[in-house]
């Protein structure tokens, strides 16, 4: 009985440190009704495959893209539409998209914190004029 | 967890030793931290000499681990049975450098989390994966040994028979492991410092003298803290073996150096002028080549001495010279003296960082923890069984009710049969 | 339904079969379909990459160095100030440094101290291939020894096989020391490996390398060294030409005209 004030106190450190993303200043409670605030490409309606497909799974087309341009030499991807395009995340992706203000947006409201991508990849100069803001549905 | 409640009753000795060592990781793994946020940059290493402290440690401590197999193999193949109670301190002291081994190698890579890409791509015509594959497969033999064999002996009931041939085949597979690392090297056209056929039984040599010269230290730092005995046989016979190695590997490498400044060959020579001599006005690994050569010599005139290889004073202190002898040589000289000069003939000094030595430091306080724990988990079992003799000095309390022991016949040795 | 045990292995080995035909015959099928789909690429033409360095041409101007600036900045090389820690896909060193073999006693006047062009030999044996444990870098059909910096561990293992030193490695992040990014190519990020890639992004665009397109003297001869034909293969019937270090037999794909 002597090591129960040790035991209380143990308990109590660990209820703390478990409900510590509760509470903790350093995440503030967010509101998971309010969607991203989205900026789409205005110059271009279609992208190299559909929206759904895109939202869920763009990864798996990177890791694909990634895979066959850099390692089999083939960097021509014909979408569903039948558009010939260039596997290449910078010219393609970045093309039309803008890193900050659509990559990085549903990244951080998604709680994405993985793609490591920019460490190397950079973002064109061209395409961040003629965007103007729009937000999703 | 495996007797691990053997671990946490111990004397105010042992807990401290034990902080000091979690504080010297602790420090260690701060490094590492800002290690992995800077990059490698904070170590010593270039361009040139892209290996460093790091893979020499990795290096030597596969030669330790694999000299485990000079207590199990005269034990089981050859029935000495003196080496009944120490066959756990070297299986053991195997598992601790293991995983240093991993450690090492772990924090010396660039990208860390992609560390599965080994596994992931499996590459059969790359020697680091046969490393990798030997290295684990020690690993799990090791504790698949130990775990089984000291359960037995706790239980007091003869160990299973199939763990017999697991023993057998872990003999082969620590020689494997240092042969692959050797292999890491000899292999390579155009580092001919390292591309030299005699550098895996060189390992081999002086893996067998520096792991039994540590062992001896153990054993006998083991006497001392706490009642636990080896045997002045066990303790004689290993000195012997650390005698036998460090001659082999003493030749091994005047037969190297021979065939280097005998044929005169520019590109060989090189590298040993490097190390012995200094190069192009670089002399600072000088030194530390010729004390690890002074060291190897001392240690060797005192083993071959049958009165001073027994002396209960000198002993130690030979085993203490071989270890910092082969340290030197092999855990710094070795993979230094391989990349300087460059290709293009460029000499780089390299010194490792404070960084860098905290990280090795803090691996090699893991490595210390590890080998405490595991030789109190053994200890505390056989003094359960009333083994130990000499229990006036234990730092283990509960040692000090049991009556001290007549030194009797290991109960390991007459399970295994 | 009863199965006898002749039943299951007679079963078992005709399903085995029929795997195995079906893979034999896809594979076939692969093959054809594989060649018939790039007409583009002369299958019967074999491709070896390589170069030829006219080191005579060259040391014309040794101040010279158009070739490593289009390359730099082509590729997004950083410039970082502490030597330990430099990266260079091509750069160059003393004549007697490259060619040790050619530097004796007496014939040393000649070509001592002029600067030779280095970069990655692209071996047709290349040993930072045979040691990589993840195939980060590999050797492609065209002869190109590539290198994927998304697979790479940084183990450096591939640096210390090298025997020409052409492998540099990302010791801090890169980004810092580059002074203009070309936002067409990736920069690397600490702790990958990295090296010349005979700029097979520009071949993919059926361009010459950065660094044959810079050079103002034409010292710098890209072709395929598996066409008799090619510009670089004329040059090597013409003139006498070495590797470095060809006793390894990795066979560079760098050939210098001395």
């Amino acid at each position: 009985m002597r090591d129960r004030i040790w035991i209380i106190a143990g308990l109590a450190l660990f209820a703390v440190v478990v409900t510590a993303p509760f509470w903790s200043e350093r995440t503030p409670a967010k509101d998971l009704t309010k969607v991203p605030n989205l900026v789409l490409p205005v110059n271009q309606k279609d992208c190299v495959a559909p929206v759904s497909y895109m939202r869920a799974s763009h990864m798996v087309l990177l890791l694909r893209w990634r895979e066959e341009a850099v390692r089999q030499g083939q960097r021509r991807y014909v979408a569903f539409d039948g558009k010939v395009y260039d596997k290449s995340l910078t010219k393609t992706c970045l093309g039309c998209h803008n890193k900050e203000q659509f990559c990085d947006r549903c990244h951080t409201y998604a709680g994405v914190s993985g793609p490591y991508c920019w460490n190397c990849h950079n973002q064109p100069q061209t395409n961040v004029a003629g965007i103007s803001p729009r937000s999703m549905p | 967890m495996f007797m691990f409640e053997k671990a946490i009753a111990g004397s105010r000795r042992y807990w401290t030793w034990l902080f000091g060592l979690l504080c010297v990781t602790a420090a260690g793994f701060i490094s590492y931290l800002y290690q992995l946020n800077v990059g490698l940059g904070v170590t010593g290493m270039s361009r040139d000499v892209s290996w460093g402290l790091y893979i020499a440690q990795f290096t030597f401590f596969v030669g330790v681990a694999a000299s485990a197999v000079m207590v199990v193999l005269p034990y089981y193949l050859h029935d000495y049975k003196q080496f009944g109670r120490i066959t756990i301190l070297g299986e053991f002291l195997a598992i601790s450098a293991v995983i240093m081994c991993c450690l090492f190698i772990f924090v010396d890579l660039g990208q860390p989390m992609r560390v599965l890409n080994i596994i992931l791509y499996p590459t059969p015509w790359s020697l680091m994966f046969w490393d990798m594959i030997s290295l684990s497969g020690y690993l799990v033999l090791n504790v698949i040994i130990t775990l089984v064999m000291l359960t037995a002996e706790r239980e007091e009931v003869p160990a299973p028979g199939w763990i017999k041939p697991v023993i057998l085949l872990s003999i082969p597979w620590a020689v494997s492991i240092h042969t692959v690392t050797a292999f890491l090297y000899s292999g390579l056209p155009g580092r001919a410092f390292w591309l030299t056929a005699i550098l895996a039984p060189r390992f081999l040599a002086s893996a067998f003298a520096s792991g039994p010269a540590l062992l001896i230290l153990f054993c006998l730092v083991l006497r001392r803290l706490t009642g636990f005995d080896a045997g002045q046989k066990a303790i004689e016979k290993l000195a012997v073996i650390v005698t036998y190695a460090t001659i082999i590997n003493i030749f091994f490498i005047l037969v190297e150096a021979f065939t280097v400044l005998y044929g005169r060959i520019p590109g060989d020579v090189q590298h040993l002028e490097y190390l012995y001599w200094g190069l192009d006005g670089n002399y600072h690994l000088v030194p530390w080549m010729w004390l690890s050569i002074s060291l190897g010599v001392a240690a060797l005139i005192l083993l071959l001495v049958p009165a001073w290889r027994t002396s209960p004073s000198l002993l130690p202190v030979a085993c203490v010279f071989v270890f910092l002898s082969l340290w030197l040589d092999k855990g710094l000289g070795l993979i230094v003296g391989g990349f300087v000069p460059s290709p293009l003939e460029a000499v780089t000094q390299y010194t490792p960082t404070l960084p860098e030595w905290s990280i090795v430091m803090g691996i090699w306080a893991i490595g210390a923890l590890l080998i405490t724990v595991f030789y109190k988990i053994a200890l505390s079992v056989r003094e359960e069984l009333g083994e130990l003799a000499g229990v006036q000095h234990s730092i283990v309390p509960e040692a000090e009710s049991h009556q001290a022991a007549p030194s009797i016949v290991s109960t390991r040795m007459q399970q295994a049969d | 339904m009863k199965i006898t045990r002749k039943d299951f292995l007679r079963l078992s080995g005709l399903s085995f079969l029929a795997a195995g035909t079906l893979e034999a015959a896809r594979a076939v099928a692969g093959s054809d379909s594989s060649a018939q789909n790039s007409p583009g690429k002369p299958s019967a033409q074999p491709v070896r990459w390589g170069m030829v360095v006219d080191v005579q041409k060259c040391r014309k101007d040794q101040g010279c160095d158009a070739c490593i600036g289009a390359c730099n900045s082509a590729h997004n090389v950083p410039h970082l100030a502490d030597p330990k820690h430099e990266v260079k896909w091509i750069w160059t060193e003393p004549f007697e440094n490259v060619f040790p073999f050619e530097q004796s006693e007496y014939a040393q006047q000649t070509d001592a101290g002029i600067p030779i062009p280095l970069m990655c030999n692209h071996c047709a044996s290349p040993p930072c291939v045979h040691v990589c444990p993840t195939q980060a870098t590999w050797k492609r059909d065209d002869g190109i020894v590539m290198m994927d910096w998304h697979r790479c561990i940084g183990c450096r293992y591939c640096m210390a096989a090298c025997p020409y030193g052409s492998r540099s490695f990302n010791w801090v992040d890169p980004r810092p020391a580059i002074a203009h990014i070309n936002p067409d190519f990736p920069t690397r990020t600490k702790g990958v490996v990295e090296k010349c890639n005979f700029c097979e992004e520009r071949l993919a665009q059926g361009l010459r390398p950065a660094c044959v397109e810079a050079c103002p003297e034409k010292a710098l001869v890209f072709g395929n060294l598996a066409d008799p034909n090619s510009e670089p293969r004329q040059l090597l019937r013409k003139r006498f030409a070495v590797q470095r270090e060809p006793e390894l037999g990795t066979g560079p794909s760098i050939y210098y005209l001395v």
